[in-house]
C-alpha cells in the first residue's frame, strides 16, 4: 500500500520487465535467479504475472488466439505439451466457470471494448489460466463496484497457495476485506517504511498515511 | 533487454529463403528491345503471324508512350536496353515431367512446389513459369477430360489460337498503359485458363512464376476464362533469386466471366524484395483486370503483397454485366526500403452491380504503403453499390502509410461506404504480450494475423497459413 505516485506500479512494472524503467542499482532475486538479466517474456515464462493497472486492448486479435499463444509459450517453458484448439477449448471453459466469465469473451479482440470491470475480471481470469507463481496485482481493485470486486477477489482468493506468492497492490482497506492479507507493507517514496500483519492496513484507513510517512523517519532511516 | 536485441538482430540478418540461383544452362537472348528482339521471341514460341503483328503494334504504340510518373512510389530510371527479354532453360520440347531437367524439377522441389503429381497438394494443378518459360503443367489429362484447358500460355497460342485470339486484349488492350503495352509486345509465357459452360473446376488451378537469370525481366500473361455458370479458383505465387540489381517484372493477368460464371483469384507475391537497405529487388508493375461480361457474373481478387522493392499494381473489375459483384482483399507489406502503391479499381457499368474493397496496408522500417483506388459508377448503373474498407498498420516511426481513394458517382442511386483507419502496434501492446509469455515477434505476429484476417479467410485454406507464414517472415526485424 502507499499513497499516489509513492512507485508502486513502477515497481511492478519493473519486476515484469517493462523496458521503458531503467534499473540503475541493486538486483532482483527471483527463485534464485536474477530477473532484472531475463526479458519480459522469459520472466513470464518463470511464472512473474503482472495484473496490469490499465489493461491494454489489441483490436483484431482474439482472446482465443491471445490465451492460446500464451499458454502454450509457457507450457513450452515449463516443457509441457503445447495444447491443441480442443484441448485449449477445454481448459479455458473449466475456468471461465470457476470465474463465472461469458464464454462470448474468447471471440471478442483482447480487451477492446471491454468496460473497466470487465477488463479487471479478465486479468485475474489470465491469471488463473496461466498459473504463475509469482503475481503481482496492480490496483486490481480500483474502479470496481462492490459486485466485481467480490468477483475479483474470489478469483484471487481461489488461487492462494503455499506454492504461489501474491502481491496486491492497492490504495484502500476496502479490498482487503476481501482478500485478507499475510503481509501489508507500506511504501513511500519509493521506500518500504512500514512492514505489519493485517492491522496495518486498518491502522492506515483510519490515519491516513500522513501519519505513516510523519513516523518514517524513525522506520527507515535511510531513506533520502 | 541485451537478449531479446541479440535476437532481434539475428533475425533481421536473416536471408530471404528463396534467393538461391539455380545453375541451368540458359537461353537467353542479348538486352536490347527493338523489332527484332520480338520477333526472336515470337518464332522461339512458334507463334501465329497475327501473334506476331500484334505485338509488333504494341512495340510500336509503346515507343510513343511515356512512363507514368503519377504513382507514389520512387526509383531511378529503368534502362529498358539493358534488359534482356528472352531467358529459358536450355532443353525444349518437353512431352512428360520425366524430362525436365531435374535441376529445375529440385528448385521447384526446394521452392515447396513438388511438380511430380503424385506428391502434389492433392487437389491443386501447377504451372510452373522458370524465367520465360512454362516447364511443366500437372494434372494436365486429369482437368481435359472436364474439358478444362489448363496449359502455358505459349501452348495456348498455338494449340487454341481462336480462344487466344478472341480473348488476348480484350480486358487490357495493348494500348492500355505503358507496362501492360511493354508486356504485349514481349510477353514470354504465362498461362492460359478455359473453363467450359457449367463445369465448376475440381481443383485449384496455380502458377508458379521463378525468375532465375541475371539481367532479364519476367514478363508473363496469363488469361482465363470462364464461360456461362463455370467455376474457377486459380493461384499464383512468385519468388525471384536475390541480386543486388533491380529486376523488371510487368506482367498482364486477364480475367473474363461470363453469366453466373465464378472466377476466384489469389496472390502470394513473394518476389525478392531488396537487402535491408534497399539494394536490388524486383521491380513488379503489374496491370490486372477481369471483365464482369455476364449477368450474375463474380469476378474475386485477393492478394498478399509481401515481396518486391516496388509493387505497382491495381486488380480491378468492370462489372458491365448487371447483378454482376466484383471483390478486391488485399494485404500489402512494406517492410525495410521497400514502396507498394496497390489498390483496385471498380467499374460499374452494369445494374445492381456490388463491389467490396478491402485493403490492409502494412508499413515497418522505411516502408512506404500507398492505396489507391478508384470506384466509378457509370450512368446507368441503377442500384450500385460499394463497400471500400482501407486500414493501415504503421510498425515502427520511419515507415508512412498513404491512401488516395477516388469516387466517381453518375447514378444518384448508389450507395457508397467508406472506412479507413490508421494504427500503430504500440509498446504497451507488445509489452502486454510479453508479460503473458509471447515474444515480441510472436506479438507482431499475432496483431498483424488479426489485422489481415478479413483477407485471409478469402484465401484458399492451404495458402491462407503460407500467407501467416510468409507475413512473419517479412516482418522479422521490424520490432526492436
Ligand atoms: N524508484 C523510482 N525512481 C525514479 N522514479 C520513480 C521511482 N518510483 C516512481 N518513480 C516515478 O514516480 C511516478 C509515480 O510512480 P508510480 O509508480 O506510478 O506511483 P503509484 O503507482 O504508487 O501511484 C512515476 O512517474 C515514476 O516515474
Ligand atoms: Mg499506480
Amino acid at each position: 500500500m502507499g499513497p499516489n505516485g509513492s512507485g508502486k506500479s513502477t515497481l511492478a512494472q519493473v519486476l515484469a520487465g517493462r523496458e521503458t524503467y531503467e534499473v540503475t542499482r541493486g538486483e532482483v532475486l527471483y527463485e534464485g535467479k536474477n530477473l532484472l538479466e531475463m526479458a519480459p517474456e522469459e520472466r513470464a515464462c518463470e511464472g512473474v504475472f503482472m495484473a496490469f493497472q490499465y489493461p491494454v486492448e489489441i483490436p483484431g486479435v482474439s482472446s482465443a488466439q491471445f490465451l492460446k499463444a500464451a499458454l502454450n509459450a509457457i507450457r513450452r517453458a515449463r516443457g509441457l505439451e503445447e495444447l491443441d484448439a480442443m484441448e485449449f477449448l477445454a481448459l479455458v471453459k473449466q475456468k471461465f466457470k470457476v470465474l463465472g466469465v461469458d464464454e462470448k469473451l474468447l471471440h471478442r479482440s483482447v480487451n477492446e471494448g471491454f468496460s473497466g470491470g470487465e477488463k479487471k475480471r479478465n486479468e485475474i481470469f489470465q491469471m488463473a489460466l496461466l498459473e504463475p507463481r509469482l503475481c503481482i496485482l496492480d490496483e486490481t481493485d480500483s474502479g470496481l463496484d462492490i459486485d466485481a470486486l467480490k468477483i475479483v477477489a474470489s478469483g484471487v482468493n481461489g488461487l492462494r497457495s503455499p506454492g504461489r506468492a501474491i502481491l496486491v497492490i492497492t490504495h484502500y482497506q476496502r479490498l482487503l476485506n476481501y482478500i485478507i492479507p499475510d503481509y501489508v507493507h507500506v511504501l513511500v517514496d519509493g521506500r518500504i517504511v512500514r512492514s505489519g500483519g493485517k492491522e496495518l492496513a486498518l491502522e492506515l484507513e483510519e490515519k491516513g498515511y500522513a501519519l505513516i510517512e510523519g513516523g518514517a523517519g524513525a522506520a527507515a532511516p535511510g531513506r533520502r | 533487454m541485451s537478449t531479446s536485441t541479440n535476437a532481434i538482430e539475428a533475425l533481421v540478418n536473416r536471408e530471404y529463403k528463396w534467393g538461391f540461383v539455380t545453375e541451368i544452362e540458359q537461353d537467353v537472348a542479348p538486352p536490347g528491345l527493338n523489332e527484332d528482339t520480338i520477333r526472336l521471341i515470337s518464332s522461339k514460341k512458334n507463334e501465329p503471324e497475327w501473334l506476331l503483328e500484334w505485338r509488333l503494334k504494341a512495340y510500336r504504340h509503346w515507343l510513343t508512350i511515356k512512363e507514368p510518373t503519377w504513382h507514389n512510389v520512387h526509383y531511378p530510371p529503368i534502362d529498358y536496353q539493358g534488359i534482356s527479354y528472352y531467358a529459358a532453360p536450355k532443353k525444349k520440347e518437353l512431352q512428360s515431367l520425366d524430362e525436365v531437367d531435374p535441376e529445375l524439377l529440385r528448385t521447384y522441389e526446394k521452392l515447396g512446389i513438388p511438380l511430380e503429381e503424385q506428391k502434389m497438394l492433392t487437389g491443386v494443378a501447377v504451372d510452373a513459369v522458370f524465367d520465360s518459360v512454362s516447364v511443366a503443367t500437372t494434372f494436365k489429362e486429369k482437368l481435359a477430360e472436364l474439358g478444362i484447358i489448363f496449359c502455358s500460355f505459349s501452348e495456348a497460342a498455338q494449340e487454341h489460337q481462336e480462344l487466344v485470339r478472341k480473348y488476348l486484349g480484350s480486358v487490357v488492350p495493348y494500348t492500355d498503359n505503358f507496362f501492360a503495352t511493354l508486356n504485349s509486345a514481349v510477353f514470354t509465357d504465362g498461362s492460359f485458363c478455359y473453363i467450359p459452360k457449367g463445369v465448376r473446376c475440381p481443383m485449384e488451378l496455380s502458377t508458379y512464376f521463378r525468375i532465375n537469370a541475371a539481367s532479364t525481366g519476367q514478363f508473363e500473361r496469363t488469361l482465363i476464362v470462364a464461360e456461362p455458370g463455370s467455376h474457377v479458383s486459380y493461384l499464383e505465387g512468385c519468388t525471384a533469386p536475390m541480386r543486388d540489381e533491380n529486376q523488371l517484372h510487368a506482367a498482364v493477368v486477364e480475367l473474363i466471366a461470363h453469366d453466373d460464371a465464378r472466377i476466384k483469384y489469389s496472390t502470394i507475391q513473394n518476389w525478392y524484395p531488396g537487402d535491408k537497405d534497399g539494394k536490388g529487388g524486383i521491380y513488379n508493375f503489374v496491370t490486372k483486370r477481369g471483365k464482369c461480361l455476364g449477368r450474375n457474373s463474380h469476378i474475386s481478387w485477393t492478394q498478399v503483397e509481401t515481396g518486391s522493392a516496388i509493387t505497382w499494381k491495381y486488380p480491378s473489375c468492370m462489372l458491365i454485366g448487371d447483378n454482376s459483384v466484383g471483390e478486391f482483399y488485399s494485404v500489402a507489406l512494406t517492410n525495410n526500403y521497400q514502396q507498394a502503391d496497390t489498390g483496385t479499381k471498380m467499374i460499374h457499368v452494369g445494374k445492381n452491380t456490388r463491389s467490396t474493397i478491402v485493403s490492409k496496408g502494412i508499413s515497418a522500417g522505411h516502408g512506404q504503403n500507398t492505396y489507391r483506388g478508384g470506384v466509378k459508377i457509370l450512368k446507368n448503373a441503377t442500384g450500385a453499390r460499394n463497400y471500400t474498407q482501407c486500414d493501415s498498420l504503421l510498425i515502427g516511426d520511419k515507415c508512412g502509410a498513404h491512401t488516395f481513394p477516388y469516387i466517381e458517382v453518375k447514378n444518384s442511386t448508389a450507395r457508397m461506404e467508406h472506412e479507413a483507419s490508421t494504427s500503430k502496434i504500440g509498446d504497451d501492446q507488445i509489452f502486454y504480450c510479453n508479460q503473458r509469455g509471447i515474444t515480441k515477434e510472436d506479438a507482431v505476429n499475432l496483431i498483424v494475423n488479426g489485422f489481415c484476417k478479413e483477407v485471409f479467410r478469402e484465401l484458399p485454406m492451404e495458402f491462407a497459413v503460407e500467407a501467416q507464414k510468409l507475413l512473419s517472415v517479412s516482418l522479422e526485424g521490424s520490432v526492436g
